[in-house]
């Protein structure tokens, strides 16, 4: 399945889940909630983090938290 | 306090909410910054008058996305508002959110509200919304969320007068909560509420989850509620993750239908800054210039009122001198306690200037871009890109750089910045550096442009910069944690600073460090003078005759005082003490008057050029570099026969005292901030351990 990761630069996508119980907590409660629309917008170079556009604001994780995020469309 | 406060009232929101700004503009400058009791957290109050006469204090708790905290920060919020007896537990709440984000912001507002203490909802930033174009039935908006709304813009300062009228009106509690928390688990929230003898729901809830973290629960109390969620089968991160779940569709709900949006999304100023900002080539480019600017400045702008406050230090110790008749505590004002007040105001312009930068550099919202992309280098030296804050800091003065890593969420990130901060050069450094570089570093070109003193100097702060990376990424290895680390961080739109904010840090830093740093650095100071001042047996007591023995018939009376001086130092308990780690510190190519200038210095690293000038016996009144400078030029070794301060010595001082651990404030505040001596004792002895065998390579590599 998709994950954030394998969005391109500005792809829009829709969160359908997650894949880590405590960080899915941490992330909802920054706004991302399953059914909620994001786009990718920024990307650190060299596998740093990056920055997801998500409820009208940008919010950075880290790659692997990224890839906790799943998504479809 | 001075002032009888007749209400308590408590600020809370999210980061980036403008909640410090409308702080700042409710209490104006009459706040304060202090701790909360038994916390290392600062808390910012200060006193608002309201329009029925009565005073209110104001408390700005640190910015938070919900009352679950992530960070030490975040901590003191959750256990101000579930404590009641809490002594800061406020009787009204002022919720700030920021109206053009108003989803994520309402989640903290909701659940502030089932805790039932009177609250008032802040919309702040209107402005920011409208241009976004949201349309809000604020009417209607209050009635579903039950509680009385003000829409605010705390830049311009619309709302504010409204504000403070609203706080005025009796604010009725809602007799519902927001949300039925106890459908999730009636039975553990109805024990807890009996054991605790609570009324709400929310609150017991809260006890469940956070049981474990909340510092005001006994041992046995905490062991209780452990005992209650295992007999009902509680989950906290299930539980919670359905209550924020349920929350967010309650709130989703009220917004969709009370704010209206015309879709207007097109490519914002923020996104276009960001593409260059977080470039992979400019963005770099960017940070490094702002790095050599802010360097630029804590060298070249804030030289003048330095020497301004130098000049009028020494002033007013000569003034004092005269004023007060001579004897033991006229010494001890002068040479004590103002030396080392001194020592300690001198550093402001410094240190004002560099919290001036980053709070600009935060205010603006470049800061968490900086930290954006810097966290992958970080990363992999056990850093985080949270540490480029205090790490930056740092080359000021490592105290407020140290209390700047709390927001730092990973204990073991933090830990690490802690320890290897104090490796950056600090400005307390630097007139160290300087003397030092001037005596044996010749002034000259190398390649034709580059100035061979400026380079030895760049090299320093680069070599501290390395260690402090490289036993970051040893530390990294020897550290073990179960505790993962997070970096989900909100990266807020770029905004114009606010320069009554900017203004309110460069305040609240420089005192932070003048208090931190001063009464450490003072007290020490006084010990110091005591020790110089005074010495056992008779060679001290009878210095007068001993030194007219050994001074020619012709010495004049000023010469006499500056062998005297000398030659009580050398007698006194801080020169005993010199003689005794003379040998430790023979194979760097010390003697034991470095000796003594390396035990003073142990206070503050400065103090050593003031300890330099006392032992080679420079009058009071020629105390400049230049004196000290041409001194130490003409100083033979009396073992070689040779000039004294040869580049090895100077090279492997300079080493030495790049990384030394010598600053007991900084001591004082790592203890704090880690709750125990362990932590800076393993960083004294590490520090000091790579300070001697590098001044140790350093003077056998020279010489």
């Amino acid at each position: 399945m998709r994950n954030v990761t394998h969005l391109k630069l500005h792809e829009k996508a829709v969160i359908k889940g997650f894949t880590d119980e405590v960080l899915s907590v941490k992330l909802m409660e920054m706004g991302c909630l399953p059914g909620t629309e994001i786009s990718l917008e920024l990307t650190a170079p060299w596998g740093g983090p990056i920055a997801i556009g998500v409820a009208g604001y940008q919010l950075s994780l880290r790659r692997t938290e990224a890839s906790s995020i799943l998504i479809e469309g | 306090m001075a002032a009888k406060k007749d209400l308590k009232i408590a600020l809370v929101g999210n980061p980036n909410s403008g909640k410090t700004t409308l702080f700042n503009l409710l209490t104006g400058l009459k706040q304060k910054t202090g701790n909360f009791p038994g916390v290392t957290v600062d808390k910012k109050s200060g006193m608002l008058k309201l329009p029925d006469g009565r005073i209110a204090e104001l408390t700005d708790l640190p910015g938070t996305y919900s009352i679950y905290p992530k960070t030490l920060d975040e901590q003191i919020v959750q256990e101000v508002l579930l404590d009641q007896d809490h002594p800061q537990h406020p009787d009204v709440i002022i919720v700030v959110a920021d109206a053009s984000n108003l989803k994520r912001n309402l989640l903290l507002f909701t659940q502030i509200r089932d805790l039932n203490i009177p609250c008032v909802l802040v919309l702040n930033m209107m402005d920011l919304a409208e241009r976004r174009k949201l349309k809000f039935d604020l009417r209607s908006l209050a009635i579903d969320l039950g509680v009385k709304i003000v829409p605010t813009n705390s830049r311009s300062g619309v709302g504010i007068e409204t504000l403070k009228n609203v706080l005025v009106q009796e604010l009725k509690t809602p007799k519902k909560p927001f949300y039925p928390v106890k459908d999730l688990a009636e039975q553990t929230i109805e024990e807890i509420k009996s054991v605790f003898n609570l009324n709400e729901d929310y609150r017991a809830y809260q006890y469940a989850q956070q049981n474990v973290r909340l510092s005001f629960l006994t041992e046995a109390q905490r062991e209780e509620i452990e005992e209650i969620k295992r007999n009902n089968g509680f989950y906290d991160v299930p539980t919670q993750s359905q209550e924020v779940l349920g929350r967010y569709a309650l709130i989703s709900e009220i917004v969709d239908r009370n704010i209206k949006t015309e879709q207007a999304n097109e490519l914002s100023l923020t996104q276009r800054i960001d593409k260059i900002v977080t470039h992979k080539v400019f963005g770099y480019a960017i940070f490094a210039a702002i790095l050599l600017l802010i360097f630029q400045a804590i060298f070249a702008w804030a030289e003048w009122p330095m020497a301004l406050i130098e000049t009028s230090m020494a002033d007013l110790s000569t003034w004092v001198k005269e004023a007060l008749p001579a004897g033991v505590i006229n010494d001890l004002i002068t040479d004590g306690i103002i030396a080392g007040l001194a020592g300690v105001v001198v550093f402001i312009p410094q240190i004002a200037l560099l919290f001036g930068f980053i709070s600009l550099l935060e205010e603006s919202g470049y800061m968490s871009r900086a930290v954006f992309l810097m966290d992958r280098i970080m990363r992999s030296f056990g850093l985080n890109g949270k540490s480029v804050v205090p790490l930056v800091s740092g080359m000021a003065c490592a105290i407020p750089a140290i209390m700047a890593t709390r927001n730092i969420e990973s204990w073991k990130d933090r830990l690490i910045t802690i320890f290897v901060t104090p490796f950056m050069s600090c400005s307390a450094r630097l007139p160290v550096y300087t003397l030092l570089i001037a005596l044996v570093v010749p002034q000259k070109d190398v390649l034709g442009f580059i100035n061979l003193q400026g380079l030895v100097l760049t090299s320093l702060y680069l070599l501290g910069l390395l260690a402090a990376i490289l036993s970051a990424w040893v530390m990294k290895f020897i550290l073990k944690s179960r505790e993962r680390s997070y970096f989900i961080m909100e990266l807020p739109g770029y905004k114009l600073p606010k320069w009554k904010n900017v203004g309110l840090t460069i305040y609240e830093k420089s005192t932070t460090f003048v208090f931190e740093a001063g009464k450490v650095i003072v007290a020490i100071s006084i010990i110091l003078w005591v020790l110089a001042s005074y010495g056992p047996g008779e060679r001290f007591n009878n210095a007068e005759e001993f030194v007219l023995r050994e001074l020619p018939e012709s010495a004049t009376e000023e010469e006499f005082e500056n062998a005297l001086s000398a030659y009580k130092l050398e007698h006194s308990y801080a020169g005993r003490f010199g003689k005794l780690i003379e040998p430790a510190i023979k194979p760097l190519g010390y003697d034991w008057k470095i000796g003594i200038a390396l035990i003073t210095s142990f206070a503050a690293r400065e103090v050593f050029v003031g300890t330099i000038s006392t032992i080679y016996s420079i009058g009071a009144d020629e105390e400049d570099e230049l004196t000290i400078k041409e001194k130490l030029a003409k100083e033979i070794n009396p073992r070689t026969g040779e000039k004294m301060y040869t580049p090895a010595l100077g090279f492997s001082l300079m080493v030495f005292y790049a990384f030394a651990m010598q600053c007991m404030s900084t001591l004082a505040v790592v203890y704090r901030e880690t709750k125990g001596w362990k932590w800076p004792f393993i960083q004294t002895i590490y520090m000091s351990a790579v300070a001697y065998l590098a001044a140790l390579a350093t003077y056998n590599i020279f010489s």
